[in-house]
């Protein structure tokens, strides 16, 4: 009766035991044993369901499922399959080998698509492998912390800092436990070293006694442990004091910066290339120390948090968390006496320096890690592209290797034995295709370090015996994720049906998954070829911008220290030179210089941007006066009372009703209580990059800029002669220095630099995807007309025409590339307008036409492929294909 | 020797069997088992013992016919073999001479 119970029961389909568990007693029970055991289990399982509910009864499953697993029931590994994969691994390879040299065509087209973008996988491998192993050469890396500042002002916006106080600095290292050693640098030590007669610039940072004990830079001469510790020491590189003296042997030499005195006290080995920080000498933290110059709004000053940077050493003990929350509550009690803002510390492992978020003060160049994120993301759309190819290649030919799969199955291979063995031949076509990709690598590496000189400086992308580990592991990998899943489709071939008529294997019962890889494939390129396209136009329209003056022809010469008046003397008389004037700095480069001035009753203040130029620098530039008139020269040494302002300045302090000619003659008032008088209103221009709104700015006058800029006016031919010339003049006046002088449309160039490397790297990666999705296409366009070689004839004879079959053969393909850019445009068009172009305020609006032209182009390039194709096909004679049955 | 003489559990499995007939398969035994004895009855403890005595020869089972229940599944059905018969007489005969030799009053109880 019990037994009825059973057998009564009906199967709820809605109610299954769980799957896994199902499977995991299928794959340890023993074949013989498994049968009546899944019954007995399925029909307590029933039993269960209708006496205490579904989720008890697949409870009561898995336990019995696990219950099971005993000694008897499991069955006995065989160790036989995995040793007959090695066995059969040279006949693998040899049918492999025949394969590629059977079909040219395909193999070419896979291994130089996996070539190529495999290239550019190492190339990223290298690159990373370079950056994880920044700072590795320090012996207590793993428990040095820099610690870092976050400022936040009242209006919630904030600046991160590599930087911090030399407060923050001595309060960790007098109240935090847990800490080994704590080392304080500073920078802004540099300058003219005066060696004797010589003067060689030299540049470096401050850095305090325990300097030694923190960092691992080995001293070739002196004592690390007290090098620093005296005011007025120093040390030097082994380059530096080559470039000083001429020889490493200088302990105890005198060299003068300024009006104070240094004596090398050491020689430190040069900097390993991997170092996030590079200097050219160390002076004692003690000499500023000494001095306490206000840069930053005092020495002392917790706020004062532009200058030093702080680096310290966990001890054994110490727990990062600990020390975190003790940071935290020094920041608390100190912010507390802070009206304005708040500053936060944190601590910033030394590893993760080098790739770090965007912080400012950096000590050295750092690389960006969204930038690292992006590049990454590129590459491995590119490798995946080339490992689509593959794909799509290997089961679209499946015809042509189903026998061979059905022979091998009949032989005796197991499935497990199909899926290796094509596995095995997806590595090894990746294998080979490393192979060709090495010296691709090696060309690239060399274009990739020319494209941004800072990273020439940062990386040397060695080959190294650990890379090439790393880069065979990567081929490998490729190999897998480009066999998976022909290897699958393979290994569930049905023997006898193969056998019995090839033509039953389905081989085009994956097509979707294939049109939906080549989709996918252009969508990818027409996104990579729209974006360059795109960021390349908006690059030149930032070239080209009206930047509300003239920079045509201005080569700006740094002045480094030197006194303009007989430079400028000098320069005049130059026939190529038409006019020079002297500024402060060079606006629409990037670089900021602010104040707070104040204006009218009640007393409104604001910040400005401020330029200090002479009488000739607006004329020169070319701005427009909407009214009043430029400055009147004045010496040095007259009061200043002058004024110039743009636009902006009258909208913000509202100042004559934003009336330029009512507003001359109104006074603003500077911060340190000086008063100027509107003299001028010129018509706004970009002080900033395009990337900021036009906000007020005033210029004031200065008769000489000796920290600043000439800028020079040239109207020349031959412009090599004029250089000489102006070379020849700044050697006149400045033997130490060489001359540093740009042209004002390069400098612009160079400020968007960042972005044209961007563009470069995208258009590159985008020529890679476009030509490894061509080739793609054209393998599977020659596959498929080849396969319906007949079908095309039969038409033929019964009276189609070229053109129809033409259009019958291509029109799939055509069909997929039109997808594929439905998805492409508008998801570009999208990205650019609504994330990248935000970022710039002052932007050209995307344009149709470079929407379109990517897409046309990779559009005709895929249409003159297919033509080609069935073109050929069109026109073979139907007489030939058909008679050979 | 262990392999000749039966386990109690194993003696009661066995009986099992030879009530059910030819119903004798592992969740018929539970149930009837649990039935008679009142005590929970495992099935895991169950298919280990009709494993062991099968490899010892005293039982032997096949696969029945399937059907819609179970899963599809077929049922392994158990029939005792002789030499099974045999154990099953062995024990019940030393058990027997036992009872004779116990004196009338021990098994009295008040």
């Amino acid at each position: 009766m019990d037994i009825k119970k059973g057998s009564e029961s009906h199967q709820l389909p809605a109610h299954r035991p769980p799957r896994w568990a199902e499977r995991l007693l299928a794959w340890y029970c023993k074949p013989e044993m498994l049968e009546d055991l899944q019954g007995d289990l399925n029909e307590y399982f029933d039993r269960n369901l209708k006496t205490r509910g579904a989720r008890y009864a697949r409870l009561i499953y898995i336990i019995d499922v696990l219950k099971f697993f005993r000694i008897y029931t499991v069955r006995k590994p065989n160790f036989l399959p995995p040793l007959t994969h090695w066995f059969m691994l040279d006949s693998y390879f040899k049918t492999s080998g025949r394969t590629l040299v059977r079909n040219k065509l395909f193999s070419a087209i896979n291994i130089i698509g996996l070539a190529i973008s495999m290239s550019v996988g190492l190339l990223m491998i290298a690159f990373l492998s370079e950056l994880f192993s920044y700072d590795h050469f320090h012996e207590k890396k793993d428990s040095i912390y820099r610690v870092i500042s976050t400022i936040q002002y009242q209006d919630q916006s904030f600046g991160n800092m590599a930087t911090t106080s030399v407060k923050a600095g001595e309060e960790i290292k007098e109240t935090i436990p847990g800490i080994e050693t704590l080392t304080i640098l500073r920078r802004g030590f540099g300058g003219d070293a005066r060696i004797g007669e010589s003067i060689v610039p030299l540049t470096g940072l401050y850095a305090d006694a325990s300097f030694f004990q923190v960092f691992t830079f080995p001293l070739l001469e002196g004592d690390p442990a007290t090098a620093l510790k005296e005011p007025n020491s120093l040390v030097l590189t082994e380059k530096s004091a080559h470039k000083l003296f001429g020889e490493t042997q200088v302990l105890g030499r005198l060299v003068v910066m300024d009006t104070i005195t240094y004596v090398v006290t050491g020689i430190m080995k040069d900097i390993p290339k991997l170092s996030h920080m590079r200097f050219e000498s160390l002076a004692s933290f003690a000499t500023v120390a000494l001095q306490q110059p206000d840069t930053d709004g005092g020495f002392l000053n917790w706020e004062s948090i532009y200058m030093n940077y702080v680096y310290l050493v966990l001890d054994e003990k110490g727990k990062r968390q600990v020390v975190q929350a003790n940071l935290d509550k020094l920041c608390a009690q100190q912010n507390a006496l802070l009206e304005q803002h708040h500053i936060h510390l944190s601590l910033q492992p030394l590893q993760k320096i080098a790739i770090s978020k965007k912080l400012g003060n950096q000590i050295g160049t750092v690389i960006n890690r969204i930038a690292i994120w992006i590049l990454l993301g590129l590459t491995g759309v590119v490798i995946l592209s080339a490992c689509f190819n593959y794909t799509n290649l290997s089961i679209a030919r499946s015809l042509r290797r189903s026998r061979e799969v059905g022979i091998r199955k009949i032989i005796g291979a197991l499935k497990g034995h199909v899926l290796g063995q094509f596995m095995a031949e997806s590595v090894f076509f990746s294998l080979l295709a490393f192979v060709f990709s090495l010296p691709i690598f090696l060309i690239l590496r060399h274009q990739f370090l020319a494209i941004a000189p800072p990273l020439n400086d940062q990386v040397a992308l060695q080959l190294n015996p650990q890379l090439i580990l790393y880069f065979i592991v990567f081929a490998v990998i490729v190999g897998i994720l480009a066999g998976l899943l022909p290897a699958l489709f393979f290994s569930r071939i049905n023997a006898i049906h193969v056998l019995k008529d090839a033509s039953s294997l389905r081989v085009f019962k994956h097509v979707t998954m294939r049109k939906i890889l080549i989709v996918v494939q252009y969508t990818f390129s027409l996104i990579f070829i729209t974006a360059t396209i795109i960021g390349y136009k908006q690059y030149k329209s930032f070239l080209t911008f009206d930047l509300g003056f003239s920079t045509e022809n201005i080569l700006n010469i740094r002045m480094q220290g030197n006194k303009s008046d007989l430079l400028v003397r000098k320069l005049s008389a130059l026939p190529a030179v038409t006019e020079v004037s002297r500024s402060r700095m060079i606006t629409s480069l990037g670089s900021l210089y602010g104040m707070q001035i104040k204006y009218g009753t009640p007393v409104d203040s604001a910040n400005v941007w401020l330029n200090f130029v002479d009488e000739h620098y607006l004329p020169l530039h070319k701005h427009q006066f909407l009214a009043g008139k430029n400055f009147s020269p004045k010496p040095a040494d007259a009061e200043e009372s002058e004024v110039i302002v743009n636009e902006q300045v009258l909208k913000r302090f509202n100042i004559a009703q934003h009336d330029p000619h009512k507003a001359l003659g109104e006074q603003i008032l500077l911060s340190e209580g000086k008063k100027l008088t509107i003299t001028g209103v010129v018509k706004d221009f970009h002080y900033g990059t395009v990337e900021d709104k036009i906000e007020p700015v005033i210029f004031r006058y200065s008769s000489d800029e000796p920290g600043g800029y000439l800028n020079v006016k040239i109207t020349s031919h031959d412009l090599a002669a004029s250089m000489a010339g102006i070379e020849q003049a700044w050697k006149e006046v400045d033997q130490v220095h060489p001359l540093d002088a740009a042209f004002y449309d390069d400098q612009i160039e160079q400020a968007y630099n960042q972005f044209i490397v961007m563009v470069k790297v995208i258009g590159f990666l985008a020529f890679l995807a476009v030509c490894i999705a061509s080739m793609g296409l054209f393998g599977m366009v020659v596959f498929t007309t080849e396969t319906r070689l007949k079908e095309i004839s039969i038409r033929k004879v019964l009276g189609a025409s070229e053109e129809n079959l033409i259009f019958l053969l291509s029109k799939g393909f055509l069909w997929l590339l039109c997808l594929s850019a439905l998805v492409a445009i508008p998801f570009t068009y999208l990205f650019f307008d609504q994330v990248v172009l935000t970022n710039f305020v002052y932007h050209q609006p995307i344009h149709i036409s470079e929407l379109l032209t990517g897409s046309l182009f990779v559009m005709i390039l895929a249409t003159l492929m297919i033509g080609s194709q069935t073109w050929k096909v069109a026109r073979s004679n139907p007489a030939e294909v058909l008679k050979n049955e | 020797m262990k392999g000749t003489n039966l386990g109690e559990f194993e003696e009661l499995v066995l009986l099992t069997i030879a009530t059910l007939v030819n119903e004798a398969y592992s969740v018929a035994i539970c149930d009837e088992l649990e039935k008679h004895t009142g005590r929970v009855t495992k099935l895991g403890v169950v298919h280990a013992v009709l494993n062991r005595m099968e490899e010892k020869g005293l039982v032997k089972s096949e696969l029945g016919e399937a059907t819609r229940a179970r899963g599809g599944k077929r049922k392994r059905y158990y029939t005792v073999t002789n030499a099974g018969k045999a154990a099953l007489v062995k024990s019940k005969e030393i058990r027997d001479q036992l009872w004779q030799k116990i004196p009338q009053f021990v098994i009295k109880w008040t």
